[in-house]
C-alpha cells in the first residue's frame, strides 16, 4: 500500500466526498451523517464551515457551496459542481475488489449470489483499475462446514463431539454458538461452551459429531469474542517453555507454529516455544524424531524417554 | 499560552486554509473546460495571491502550486495538463468531469451489505484505510451500507507486508527483486522475479511469476520473504501469459493423498483418541482396541504411532512395524544423554 497520507489529504478526501453525500441525503441529521462517515459531530461542523467558504471562482453568494442548516439537519442547496464523489483509487479498488473475492470463495457463505452482484458492480465503477492482480482460493469442501453454518442459523445449542489435540480426547459437550469464522485458512464456530464455562473456538475439522438442540443459543452477557487478529493460538507467559535442537527437515515447525525464539547456527537451529500441553507436545516431538531433538524441560525428556522404551517393549516378540 | 502550543494551532490554520485553497482549486479545475494556466490559477483561486514580478515571492507561489498539484494526484484526482490553443506555450491545467467522478453505482441492499462487510476484513492497516475511503466514495454516491449486517461466515484475513509492493508490481508489471528464506537452506537468496500476480490459497499468501534467473515460472510465498521487495526497471517491462491461471501454479501439487496402506494398530481402551479418529474401523480385543487406519506414507503413520509411546502398538503391515521400531530407536538414541545446550 502507499505511504500514510498526511491529515490534511485524508482531510481534503472527506471534504470532497462530503458535498455529494449530503446531496444524496437532503435534511440528514448531523450526528447521524457524523457517525456513519466515521468523525465527531464536531468534526463535521468545522468540514461544513469550511465548505462554506469553498466555491467556484467568483466566488460570490451565486458561487459558493450552499446549505442550510436548521437546528441538527443540514440540506445542500449549490454544489459548486461538486456533485460526485471522486472515483475509486487504485489501493481503494484493491481493497475492494480482493475483499469481495475473498467473501466469494469463503466456504460456507450463505449469500454468494450478492458478493457476485456487488463485485461485478464494484469491478465496473472501479474501470481500468478492477483487474486487480490477486487471486483467491481458500479451502473448498465442506459438508460439515455447510451443516455446522445451518445449525448455527438456526439459532439452537448444539451438543458436540470435539477432538482436543492437546490433550487427545474427544469430548461431549454443549456450545451456545455465537459466530462462524475463517483464520489463516481454518474454519472455527465461536460459542459458549457450558463445560467450560469461556467462549471457545472450535475448529470445524475436529468436530467430529453434533447434535441441534431443542433449546434456543444463549451465550450469555460473559461471551465475548476472541479477538483473533493476531492468530487463533497466541501462547500466554503461563504456558511451558521447550526447547529443541531441529535439523533441516523440522525447520518448518518455525514457520507453521508461534515460537519465542530461533537461533540460527549452523544446520541445526535451537528453537524455543510455548506449548499448551507437555503431552501435545511429547507426542508431536516424538513424532518428528529423525529431525527433533529435545533439549528442555527435563520432565519432558525424561517422559519421551521412557515412553519410547516402553513402546519398544511391545515389540520385544516378533508379531504374531 | 504556551509556545507548543501556539505552534500546533499555527499549524493548524496553515493546514486548513491549505485544505480550503485545495478544495477551490479542485471546484475551479473541474468547472473549467479551457485549460488554466498556473497564472491564470493564481488570479482567480484564494490563497494563491503573490507578486510575480517579486521573483522570490513568485518562486514561493510555484512551489505552493507544485506541492498542491502533487497531493491532488496522490488522492487521485486526474489532473489534466494541456494548453489552452495552440498558441499558448505555458502549460495549463483542468479536471475532465469524467474522469473525476466515481461512475453512477446502483447497489441492491444485499449487495450494499456485502461491500460493507468486505471493507471489514481487512486487518492491514494500510488495506483497511483503503477499504474505509473506498467504502466512503460509495456512501458519497449515495449507497446505503449497514454497519450492523453479517454474514453466515466471517473472514479473517491478515497479508504479508510484501503484500503492497507485489501487487503494485504486478499491476505495472515491473519486475522485483526480493531476498527469500526457505526453512531447509540456511542463508536467504536473492531472487529476481516478473510478478504476475498474488494468490490467496488456503489462508496463505503466495506471489507467481517469471523467475529471471531459474528461466522458468515459479511461485513463492510471502512470509518468506525477507526484508523489502524492491521494483526495479521500467513499467509495462513483460507481459504475463494471457489467460494465466495463477492458483493452479500454486495448487498444483497439493492433490489428495492416495491412501492405498491398510494398517492394523492395537491403541489401548479409551487411549490415542487421535489414532482412533483416523481409523477406518474399529474393534474390541483382548489387549486393546484394534483399529484398521487407510494410509498413504508409511513414515508418516509411523512416526504419528511413535507419539502415542505405549498406547499404541503396530501390528502390520511387517513394514509399519519396521518403521515404528526404528523411530522409537532412533528417538532414544536421540535423547538417551541428556543434551548438552548451546
Amino acid at each position: 500500500m502507499s505511504a500514510p497520507r498526511t491529515p490534511s489529504g485524508d482531510r481534503l478526501g472527506r471534504l470532497l466526498n462530503l458535498v455529494p453525500y449530503l446531496l444524496a441525503r437532503p435534511g440528514i441529521l448531523i450526528s447521524e451523517a457524523a457517525a456513519d462517515l466515521g468523525v465527531t459531530g464536531k468534526q463535521l461542523r468545522e468540514d461544513l464551515e469550511l465548505l462554506w467558504v469553498c466555491g467556484l471562482p467568483g466566488y460570490g453568494p451565486g458561487d459558493l457551496i450552499d446549505m442550510a442548516i436548521d437546528g441538527d439537519h443540514v440540506t445542500i442547496s449549490h454544489d459548486a459542481g461538486m456533485d460526485k464523489p471522486l472515483r475509486l483509487n487504485q489501493d481503494e479498488a484493491l481493497a475492494l475488489v480482493v475483499a469481495l473475492r475473498m467473501l466469494a470463495e469463503t466456504p460456507g457463505i450463505g449469500t454468494r449470489d450478492s458478493i457476485e452482484r456487488a463485485l461485478a458492480k464494484i469491478e465496473n465503477a472501479a474501470g481500468d483499475l478492477a483487474g486487480a492482480p490477486v487471486a483467491v482460493r481458500l479451502p473448498a469442501n465442506q459438508k460439515r462446514l455447510a451443516a455446522v453454518r445451518a445449525a448455527v442459523e438456526s439459532g439452537h445449542a448444539l451438543r458436540l463431539t470435539y477432538y482436543t489435540p492437546s490433550r487427545d480426547e474427544s469430548t461431549d459437550r454443549v456450545v451456545d454458538p455465537m459466530r462462524m469464522l475463517m483464520v489463516g485458512g481454518f474454519n472455527y464456530l465461536e460459542a459458549w461452551c457450558r463445560r467450560a464455562e469461556a467462549t471457545r473456538l472450535f475448529r470445524i475439522d475436529r468436530i467430529d459429531a453434533f447434535t441441534e438442540l431443542p433449546e434456543p443459543s444463549a451465550p450469555p452477557a460473559a461471551a465475548v469474542p476472541h479477538d483473533v487478529t493476531g492468530g487463533v493460538f497466541r501462547p500466554g507467559p503461563e504456558l511451558p517453555l521447550v526447547t529443541l535442537r531441529v535439523g533441516r527437515g523440522g525447520r518448518w515447525i518455525t514457520e507453521y507454529y508461534p515460537v519465542e525464539n530461533v537461533v540460527r547456527d549452523g544446520a541445526e537451529w535451537q528453537v524455543t516455544m510455548r506449548v499448551t500441553d507437555l503431552g501435545w507436545a511429547q507426542r508431536f516431538l516424538t513424532g518428528q524424531a529423525r529431525d527433533v531433538t529435545v533439549l528442555g524441560p527435563p520432565e519432558l525428556l525424561d517422559r519421551i524417554r521412557a515412553q519410547a522404551t516402553t513402546a519398544l517393549d511391545q515389540y520385544a516378540t516378533p508379531a504374531g | 499560552m504556551t509556545a507548543a502550543a501556539g505552534g500546533l494551532l499555527a499549524l493548524r490554520l496553515v493546514s486548513r486554509t491549505r485544505t480550503e485553497r485545495l478544495v477551490n482549486l479542485v471546484i475551479c479545475l473541474l468547472s473549467t473546460r479551457r485549460f488554466l494556466t498556473a497564472a491564470q490559477i493564481a488570479l482567480t483561486v484564494p490563497g494563491y495571491e503573490h507578486d510575480p514580478s517579486d521573483p522570490r515571492d513568485h518562486e514561493a507561489f510555484q512551489r505552493k502550486f507544485e506541492r498542491d498539484k502533487a497531493e491532488l494526484r496522490e488522492l487521485g484526482v486526474p489532473l489534466e495538463t494541456g494548453t489552452a490553443s495552440i498558441f499558448d506555450q505555458e502549460p495549463g491545467y483542468r479536471i475532465a468531469q469524467r474522469e473525476y467522478a466515481l461512475p453512477d453505482i446502483l447497489l441492491e441492499p444485499d449487495e450494499a451489505a456485502a461491500v460493507g462487510i468486505a471493507a471489514r476484513l481487512w486487518q492491514h492497516a494500510g488495506l483497511a484505510a483503503a477499504a474505509s475511503s473506498g467504502l466512503a466514495k460509495l456512501r458519497a454516491a449515495g449507497v446505503e451500507v449497514d454497519p450492523q449486517a453479517t454474514l453466515g461466515v466471517e473472514p479473517v484475513v491478515t497479508v504479508d507486508p510484501a503484500f503492497g509492493p507485489l501487487t503494485s508490481a504486478a499491476r505495472e508489471r515491473r519486475a522485483v527483486t526480493f531476498k527469500y528464506r526457505v526453512p531447509e537452506v540456511d542463508e536467504p537468496s536473492t531472487r529476481r522475479l516478473e510478478p504476475w500476480g498474488v494468490v490467496c490459497w488456503r489462508g496463505r499468501w503466495y506471489v507467481v511469476g517469471h523467475d529471471r534467473d531459474r528461466d522458468a515460472t515459479r511461485c513463492f510465498r510471502l512470509s518468506r520473504i525477507v526484508g523489502d521487495v524492491r521494483a526495479g526497471g521500467p513499467s509495462g517491462a513483460f507481459e504475463p501469459p494471457a489467460g494465466a491461471d495463477l492458483i493452479s501454479h500454486v495448487a498444483h501439487s497439493s492433490g489428495p493423498i492416495a491412501r492405498t496402506g491398510r494398517a492394523t494398530v492395537t491403541v489401548r481402551p479409551g487411549r490415542a483418541a487421535g489414532l482412533r479418529r483416523m481409523a477406518a474401523e474399529v474393534t474390541p480385543g483382548p489387549d486393546g482396541d484394534r483399529l484398521t487406519i487407510n494410509f498413504g506414507d508409511v513414515d508418516w503413520l509411523a512416526s504419528r504411532i511413535a507419539g502415542y509411546g505405549p498406547d499404541a502398538r503396530a501390528d502390520g503391515p511387517p513394514e509399519l512395524r519396521a518403521a515404528v521400531i526404528q523411530h522409537l530407536k532412533e528417538l532414544i538414541v536421540r535423547h538417551e544423554s541428556p543434551a548438552v545446550s548451546a
